[in-house]
């Protein structure tokens, strides 16, 4: 009987959680929110993400290019280049790499500052004014980071593909004209909306991830810092397995 | 009148309720005591379902509270004043209000309910992040009687104030429970307060209600004075 206990509390306890993170889900999405409320989310997820996710994706970009050119001159493939870096920034690396920044930016924000709310009383202070915590602080949080995502992930595959394009043709030999055509030229419409729709599934899962261990954080500093570091941790695994998943329910 | 039947509610083996029988007549203003972690707040907490107890309910006029009428009668004022940090002064104080009506009506409103607690109204446009305890507690105030409420609950009203501070805070929320005639539940030990706030006194303690009396009669009810940490009921006032 042990180890049937021993394997079915965690298992229960798991699905459990399971359950009770997709209610939250649903129930903060059953709704949407005021404009003001999701425009400003949308700054704060979106705007202000910007400039770390354009980054990241410029050096991988920039990386990839020289990495593909290296591998790929060992079989004669060094022509490749373009392709590859358009196809892996567009369906992978744009959304994955630009997901996990953003789960490093915004879930850790978020949870931090629902986590304070909650210290410092402010989440009942809402429901004592007949306001319902989750449609006022999670609703438009959760559609603003789902809106925001594909968004950040096309930015992010332009610059990333620049960065390639940067790269090809001032140390690689590539001759511009030729690096774009060739980029465009094996790139399918379903490769990039594959990458967005990723996007979009990544942005709920880092702004639920936030959300949740925001309004479950324990109390004083130790608390907040708990849920933080939880909600980012939470947000990048969920963003790999939710990777995973989606390539194989896409390409296979 | 609100009234609390077999109130009781543990956390994990620790009762911290149990099975509290307490009522408060409408218009009354009534004080809980109790030294810190008897569970005051969480008494609060369950009166306004914020807490769900384990045992027992809530009845308001006879009839068992219905939540989401009750709400939108009583006004709160948090220990920490709890203003929302991404609104400024007079969007906290017309939270509810903005709910049902446009933003220049509430915001005079506001002002007005600024203006009882004595804040000027160059202050409605600061951030709390800007204010002083004293002042956030009065922004705290107006906005749970923003709403004309007809209950008003206190949490630990004085707590962190100077004692200057916190018997301006006293005299501001006894001129507002008489002259609105609202029924007031504060939960403090502040002694000094309990005497200016509250009509009656119910002292809270191992979870049970060990006193409830009139506040006149407080200098000469032995559990009190137990409280007090003074030797004899009548020994003289030991406030603060």
């Amino acid at each position: 009987m042990t180890p049937i206990r021993a394997i079915g509390r965690p298992a229960l306890r798991a699905t459990r959680t399971i359950g009770a993170v997709a209610l939250f889900a649903m129930r903060g999405l059953s709704g949407f929110g005021t404009p003001r409320m999701i425009l400003r989310q949308v700054m704060q997820i979106g705007w202000l993400s910007l400039p770390v996710v354009g980054l990241t994706a410029l050096f991988t970009g920039a990386a990839l290019a020289l990495q593909i050119h290296s591998g790929g001159e060992r079989f004669q493939a060094g022509d490749v280049v373009p392709a590859i870096v358009a196809i892996g920034m567009v369906r992978e690396l744009g959304p994955v790499l630009g997901g996990l920044m953003v789960a490093a930016r915004v879930a850790s924000s978020i949870a931090a500052e629902i986590g304070t709310m909650r210290v410092t009383e402010q989440i009942d202070a809402l429901v004592t004014l007949s306001t319902d915590p989750v449609r006022w602080l999670v609703t438009p949080r959760l559609w603003a980071a789902i809106l925001c995502m594909p968004v950040l992930v096309a930015t992010g595959d332009i610059i990333g593909i620049m960065g390639g394009w940067l790269v090809g043709t001032t140390s690689l030999g590539f001759n511009s004209a030729s690096y774009i055509a060739n980029s465009w030229a094996y790139l399918e419409p379903w490769d990039v909306t594959s990458g967005l729709i990723k996007g979009a599934v990544f942005g709920l899962v880092v702004a639920l991830s936030g959300c949740w261990f925001g309004m479950r954080s324990g109390r004083g500093a130790a608390g907040v810092g708990r849920a933080t570091t939880n909600a980012v941790v939470a947000a990048a695994v969920g963003i790999l397995a939710a990777n995973f998943a989606l390539t194989g329910l896409f390409f296979e | 009148m609100i009234r609390t039947c077999g109130l009781s509610k543990s956390f994990g083996a620790k009762r911290v309720l149990d099975s509290v029988d307490l009522s408060v007549a409408t218009g009354e203003s009534l004080c809980v005591i109790g030294q810190s972690g008897t569970g005051k707040s969480v008494l609060l907490k369950c009166i306004l379902g914020l807490e769900r107890p384990d045992a027992g309910q809530v009845l308001w006029n006879g009839q068992p509270l219905d939540r989401a009428r009750f709400m939108a009668r009583f006004g709160m004022l948090f220990q920490g004043a709890a203003l929302f940090d991404s609104l400024s002064v007079w969007q906290n104080v017309a939270f509810r209000l903005r709910q049902r009506m446009d933003d220049r009506r509430a915001r005079a409103i506001a002002l007005d309910k600024l203006a009882r607690v004595g804040l000027a109204s160059d202050i409605a446009d600061l951030m709390p992040a800007q204010l002083s305890g004293g002042m956030a507690k009065r922004v705290g105030l107006a906005r749970a009687i923003a709403d004309d409420p007809a209950v008003i609950f206190f949490d630990e009203p004085t707590t962190g104030l100077d004692p200057i501070r916190a018997r301006a805070i006293d005299a501001l929320i006894r001129g507002i429970v008489t002259e609105t005639g609202a029924t007031a539940i504060t939960i403090t030990h502040d002694m000094a307060s309990c005497r200016i706030i509250g009509d009656r006194v119910a002292l809270l303690a191992d979870g049970r209600i060990a006193h409830d009396g009139p506040v006149a009669d407080m200098d000469r009810a032995p559990a009190l004075a137990g409280f007090l940490g003074i030797p004899s009921a009548g020994a003289g006032d030991h406030a603060r």
